[in-house]
């Protein structure tokens, strides 16, 4: 009889060879980080104070790319191709589904932080992470708190068309509010609250104290409450409402 | 479970979305073994009705037991002894049909073998194509390929033929007969009229959310509803002299023949393109569907 810790492991398999079989979303999940990393890293190629800000900075937006976008993209084109309800009609259970993509996500998150740690200690000199298991603590809670809230906004977007313009109206102005205010010490003070209250700064915050300040967890413990609530908020809204097929209006 | 029990039984149904009433009291029994057919105009309340039954919506009101369970329930159980062709399901991009079918056959407990099910399907030689490469005909028979991977006792088609050329059409309809040899239910729903009088052992037609007529094809045709009850109903037609094309009902066409071809001999005519036919199920449908 087939249980649902097999299935989920087969769905994950599926979902990991469906994603390499699919150019364009390899590229932006692997090759585009490594271009932000590569023209940053140029721009402020001798500058070790701006390095020691781009990596984490870039891990944290890998974080949000890897799971958020990768999520809401690919939530609206199942569902709109009719590929969940298809699913839902089968004895595949949801939990079994749902893991099964999540961990895909996760991989690709788990493989862009490995990019993101090698290139930050072979060619931008900031070392290996101090904290590497404030490293996983906050990688998990990004994971989950984006994964989350992109399954969430998956219902905001009505037809797969639309599904870039909606999802750059989100992730461009978060990943720009929260670099600027993250690296300037002279950002107005509502930018600043605007930044901490979402959920990417408070997780840069934490990659960096991991990655490069050395600060420990301790010190990070309001940045995690701010990544949890969001989580709880993108959790509660990912079940709630979730949709395995297209709209007929 | 008991071979008396009806694969599907809907007592009542009701559907409503918000103010509109999609379904307005649906009863339908259909038996083991038998293929069962839907008909009805776009809006009639089939869909809704099927896919309560599938269980992917919730009735209004109304008992619905599909093989002993209740389809609002969703459980495990009735899942994998069910198959569903849905009238646009979609696929991974990236999948081949061997992989999705070995991929879905992980879904259930006693499923059938991959390359028996890509034959049925006839799908062999596309077994290691990409679906995005596939016609919108070979999608279609992957559509049924993994509906009967399970091996289920029961199979719902939703418009299964819907843009087959005509071979492909002859071929879906000798699947869905030896799928009816091994035993199994079906449940069909189809804009093709003729598809069902070949398919259907048993045809309700619904529209407006009610069932108007049920029965075997040959019987609704031989006795249409709404008609006055006994004698069968033939069509004889004729152009006559004036090249006007004339046409008349009876329950009696021999004698209505000695007339018309008496008549003609003693004018000096002949009954140019006579035929006699019986109302097929298209006509018993257009006539029942009309709106009054």
């Amino acid at each position: 009889m087939p249980d649902a810790l097999a299935l989920t492991w087969r769905q994950y398999r599926l979902e990991r060879r469906m994603f390499w079989r699919n150019p364009s979303a390899a590229f932006f999940n692997f090759v585009l980080p490594l271009l932000f990393l590569a023209a940053g890293g140029a721009i402020l190629s001798g500058n070790q104070h701006d390095l020691n800000k781009l990596v984490p900075a870039i891990a944290g937006m890998s974080v949000m790319s890897t799971t958020f976008t990768a999520l809401a993209y690919n939530i609206v084109f199942l569902r709109e191709r009719g590929v969940l309800k298809r699913i839902r009609g089968t004895p595949l259970q949801t939990i079994s589904y749902f893991g099964g993509v999540a961990g895909n996500a996760v991989t690709n998150t788990a493989l862009q932080i490995a990019i993101v740690v090698l290139a930050g200690r072979v060619v931008f000199g900031i070392g290996w992470p101090g904290h590497w298991g404030e490293l996983v603590v906050f990688v998990v809670a990004g994971v989950v708190c984006f994964a989350a809230l992109g399954v969430a906004f998956a219902h905001a977007i009505p037809n797969f068309e639309s599904t870039a313009a909606y999802v750059n109206a989100v992730f461009l102005p978060v990943v720009f509010i929260s670099f600027f205010v993250f690296d300037s010490k002279s950002a107005p003070g509502f930018l600043r609250t605007i930044a901490e209250a979402l959920p990417l700064k408070p997780l840069i915050d934490g990659l960096s104290g991991a990655m490069v300040t050395g600060s420990n967890l301790s010190s990070h413990l309001d940045a995690l409450a701010v990544i949890g609530l969001w989580g709880a908020f993108g959790l509660y809204f990912a079940v709630r409402g979730f949709s395995w097929e297209q709209s007929r209006t | 479970m008991n071979d008396a029990v009806p694969a599907i039984e809907v007592r009542a149904l009701h559907k409503r979305y918000g103010e509109y009433e999609a379904v307005r009291g649906i009863d339908i029994v259909v038996r083991r073994g038998e293929v069962f057919g839907l008909l009805g105009p776009n809006g009639a309340g089939k869909t809704t009705t099927v896919e309560i039954l599938e269980g992917y919506r919730k009735r209004t009101s109304g008992e619905v037991s599909v093989l002993g369970h209740d389809p609002a329930g969703r459980s495990i159980e009735l899942r994998r002894r069910i198959g569903i062709v849905l009238q646009s399901g979609g696929i991974y991009s990236h999948i081949t049909p061997r992989e999705a079918l070995r991929h879905w056959a992980s879904f259930y407990p006693h499923p059938r073998e991959v390359e028996e099910v890509l034959a049925l399907a006839g799908l062999e030689e596309q077994g290691d194509v990409r679906s995005r490469k596939l016609s919108g005909g070979q999608l279609r028979r992957l559509d049924f390929a993994l509906a009967l991977i399970g091996d289920p006792d029961l199979v719902f088609l939703d418009e299964p033929t819907t843009g087959f050329d005509p071979a492909a059409r002859h071929a879906a309809w000798e699947t869905v007969r030896s799928l009816r040899d091994l035993g199994k239910t079906i449940l069909l729903t189809t804009h093709y009229l003729d598809e069902a009088q070949e398919l259907a052992d048993r045809v309700a037609i619904v529209k407006d959310g009610r069932v108007l007529a049920i029965g075997p094809p040959r019987e609704l045709m031989a006795h249409p509803p709404g008609h006055p009850p006994g004698g069968t109903h033939y069509r004889v037609a004729y152009r006559d002299a004036s090249g006007e094309l004339v046409e008349r009902q009876t329950d009696d066409p021999t004698r209505l023949l000695n007339e018309l071809s008496g008549a003609a001999l003693a004018r000096g005519e002949r009954l140019e393109e006579l035929s006699v036919g019986r109302p097929t199920l298209e006509d018993v449908y257009l006539e029942l569907t009309a709106d009054a």
